[in-house]
């Protein structure tokens, strides 16, 4: 086993297992920190994946600004089990179940679909995740989708500013 | 190629990082005595001066004094995240070290090793992320405190650190249109040829932003409202005691020093001696002796900034919290817009030959 | 209302000016007073090493004044006890026995002379009660203890050294001011 391998699958387990946790935590906070560490690990992948800009903005976005912005609310709320309103619905869990389990059905049949090929994805050697490569294809082949989101963001932006005048 | 190193290169960056640590943590150090003997002299006082010829001794004395304070970890705070809160703090404030050129390479043993740990080629984004990281000690601990102050504090710092980082990185876009790269090495090296080629002379907008919120980031006066102690008794350390506290207060001055380190890189040529050919004094002195002369003038103009943000410290008061947000929101923000606007523009005609 | 003073001033209460609104030309201005105040002299003085000199009228701890020959001037009198107002000041008499003129120049001398440094509010009065010039208030402080009985001054503390035997000693505790008449 090469020391990539022994980090993949150490990022991995790494990932899955802060998964879990985020669902199985009791108190929230610890659940966002589990997130946090969970896009950690995907990082790493992605460093592994030599995407390292990829990495660096996953960490600055999802880590930096919007879990910091969780974790922001969860504080302020002071969550805990005994603030938690009892849970009365039963159904409620069976439909979770039965949507959660059909996601997976889906997930697994569209991976079966995958010509299952030995090397899924290039790894060190891809140079696509490097930012230059990347600045290149998204102002080229996908500058549409690129501008469309931005707009999207924009009229985000525009909606969050309305909202908040509303109030004063 | 990812991991396919030798031997020697382990040990060379591991030589280079047990190097970098211990004179950033040793340049904290002293950054508190310099603080305090700063304050003073700003308020006609003479400053710590008895331990030790000049008081020298002082931070050690205060090291020593924090070690062996009793430690208290409050009964109902969560006790994994209460110690995970400095450590964090701590951590997030020595990666940034990683990056940062202390010079450009010296030769020993036959090789040559270069006084960077990680060129990465994402150089001032992986600080950037570290920045927008440093957060999470400061808010975890003081969540898990357990105490209204420190919550307060804690809210201030996310909320102040998330509204300045918007800024800071529209500023940094425009630094990064007029270099054309993101490795702070070669942004180094594009400034060497003159010293008109420095980037405060490019972007004298972008690095007033920039010193603003690099101010902000850190929690240094006029912004440090997360720990205001006269309106939060201590804000996010108050229930904090022993090297825990100290932990804290050290991530603030290797916080100042790595970001003055970093505004020196970007804006201030780095290790870049002003007025003087570097590439011809090699040739007449040798590559070891240069790269000293480097290491030694970029810790002067860091230290330059050090003075700078102690300066501030001793004559700006506190903004009020709406202040804050308006400066950071209303004024910075469109600023950075402006410049960034301005420079593209300015870039686009030089492409264009001065024509529409 | 008339006013008391006339350096009452009236707030301006207009809106700022653009560069005023900058607020960073008031930032630069306050910083270069602050780098100013790094020149100025420090009037602090680094106490033990430097000690500022005594008023010419301080009043410090006492001393039982000797003559040239390291003779004791006082002879118990008592008036320097009659006259102090807190009572500090107690002494017993004692005749002086033959062989004993070395010692005390009357014939009359103090056996025991205490002074309670925490009752004694160093007015002088005693300095100036004295016929013989055998009091004197001098230019140091009762340093602090952690007893009570630390701060009661027999003879032996108060005595200044012998004129002869320790001269250097003796010029130092007689200081600027006592003068031997």
């Amino acid at each position: 086993m090469s020391v990539i391998e022994i980090m993949f699958w150490f990022l991995s387990v790494l990932a899955l297992g802060a998964a879990v946790m985020v669902v199985a935590s009791k108190s929230p906070v610890y659940s966002i920190l589990f997130l946090i560490l969970t896009f950690f690990a995907i990082s790493g992948h992605y460093i592994l994946l030599n995407a390292q800009f990829l990495a660096i903005v996953n960490i600055i976005v999802y880590a930096g600004a919007i879990m910091v912005l969780f974790l922001f609310v969860v504080m302020l709320m002071n969550l805990n089990a005994e603030s938690e309103p009892h849970q009365k619905n039963k159904w409620l869990l069976y439909i979770g179940g039965i949507s959660g389990g059909s996601l997976l059905l889906v997930m697994v049949a569209a991976l079966k679909k995958v010509a299952a090929t030995n090397q899924l994805v290039q790894m060190n050697n891809g140079e696509v995740g490097l930012i230059k490569n990347l600045g290149i294809k998204l102002f080229t082949d996908y500058v549409f989708p690129f501008e469309i989101s931005s707009v999207l963001f924009l009229s985000a932006m525009i909606g969050a500013v309305v909202i908040s005048k509303k109030e004063g | 190629m990812l991991l396919s190193i030798g031997l020697p290169l382990i040990i060379e960056k591991l030589v280079l990082i047990v190097v970098v640590v211990m004179s950033s943590l040793v340049i904290a150090m002293y950054a508190t005595f310099a603080e305090r003997k700063v304050a003073a002299i700003m308020q006609d006082r003479r400053g710590p001066n008895r331990a030790g010829p000049f008081g020298l001794l002082q931070p050690l004395a205060d090291g020593l004094k924090l070690f062996f304070k009793e430690e208290i970890i409050p009964n109902l705070s969560s006790k994994l995240l209460f110690i995970l809160g400095p450590c964090l703090a701590m951590l997030t404030a020595m990666m940034t070290g990683a990056v940062i050129p202390w010079g450009d390479k010296v030769h020993f043993f036959g090789r040559d090793i270069s006084l960077q740990i990680a060129d990465v080629n994402i150089g001032i984004l992986y600080v950037f992320g570290v920045v927008s990281l440093g957060v999470y000690g400061i808010m975890i601990g003081s969540w898990a405190s357990n105490n209204k102050f420190s919550l307060m504090g804690g809210l201030r710092a996310a909320s102040q650190i998330i509204s300045y980082e918007l800024a800071m990185g529209i500023a940094l876009i425009a630094l990064l249109m007029t270099t054309g790269t993101l490795s702070l090495k070669e942004i180094v090296q594009q400034q060497q040829e003159h010293w008109y080629s420095w980037n405060i002379i490019k972007q004298p907008l972008g690095f007033l932003i920039f010193l603003i919120c690099a101010f902000a980031e850190c929690n240094r006066t006029p912004f440090d409202l997360p720990e205001a102690e006269n309106e939060l008794i201590g804000g996010y350390h108050t229930e904090y005691s022993s090297m825990k506290l100290g932990f804290f207060l050290f991530a603030e001055y290797i916080n100042m020093f790595l970001s003055s380190s970093v505004m020196v890189s970007l804006f201030f040529g780095g290790y870049d001696i002003p007025f003087v050919n570097d590439a011809s004094l090699a040739e007449s002195i040798g590559t070891n002796w240069v790269a000293l002369i480097h290491t030694a003038v970029f810790l002067f103009k860091a230290a330059c900034f050090l003075f700078l943000f102690m300066w501030v410290r001793w004559t700006i008061p506190r903004f009020r919290y709406d202040q804050l947000m308006n400066l950071g929101w209303k004024i910075l923000i469109p600023l950075a817009l402006i410049n960034m606007l301005a420079t593209g523009a300015f870039i686009l005609l030089q492409q264009n030959n001065w024509h529409f | 209302m008339q006013a008391l003073t006339n350096r009452a001033q009236q707030v301006e209460r207009k809106p700022m000016s653009l560069l005023e609104r900058a607020y960073l030309p008031a930032i630069f201005r306050g910083m270069a007073i602050t780098f100013g105040h790094m020149f100025k002299k420090r009037p602090t003085i680094n106490y033990p090493e430097v000690t500022r000199p005594f008023s010419p009228v301080f009043r410090g701890l006492h001393i039982l004044n000797r003559d040239e020959e390291g003779r004791e001037n006082c002879t118990a009198c008592g008036l320097c006890a009659v006259a102090c107002p807190a009572e500090a000041i107690t002494m017993e008499a004692a005749e002086r026995s033959a062989g004993e003129e070395k010692l005390y120049r009357e014939e009359k001398y103090a056996a025991k002379y205490e002074i309670n440094m925490l009752r004694c509010i160093f007015c002088g009065l005693c300095e100036e009660a004295c016929p013989k010039d055998a009091i004197y208030l001098s230019e140091t402080f009762a340093p602090a203890n952690f007893q009570r009985k630390g701060f009661i001054y027999g003879k032996d503390d108060l005595l200044i050294p012998h004129p002869i035997t320790e001269p250097e000693a003796h010029a130092k505790a007689k200081g600027g001011r006592v003068s031997l008449k």
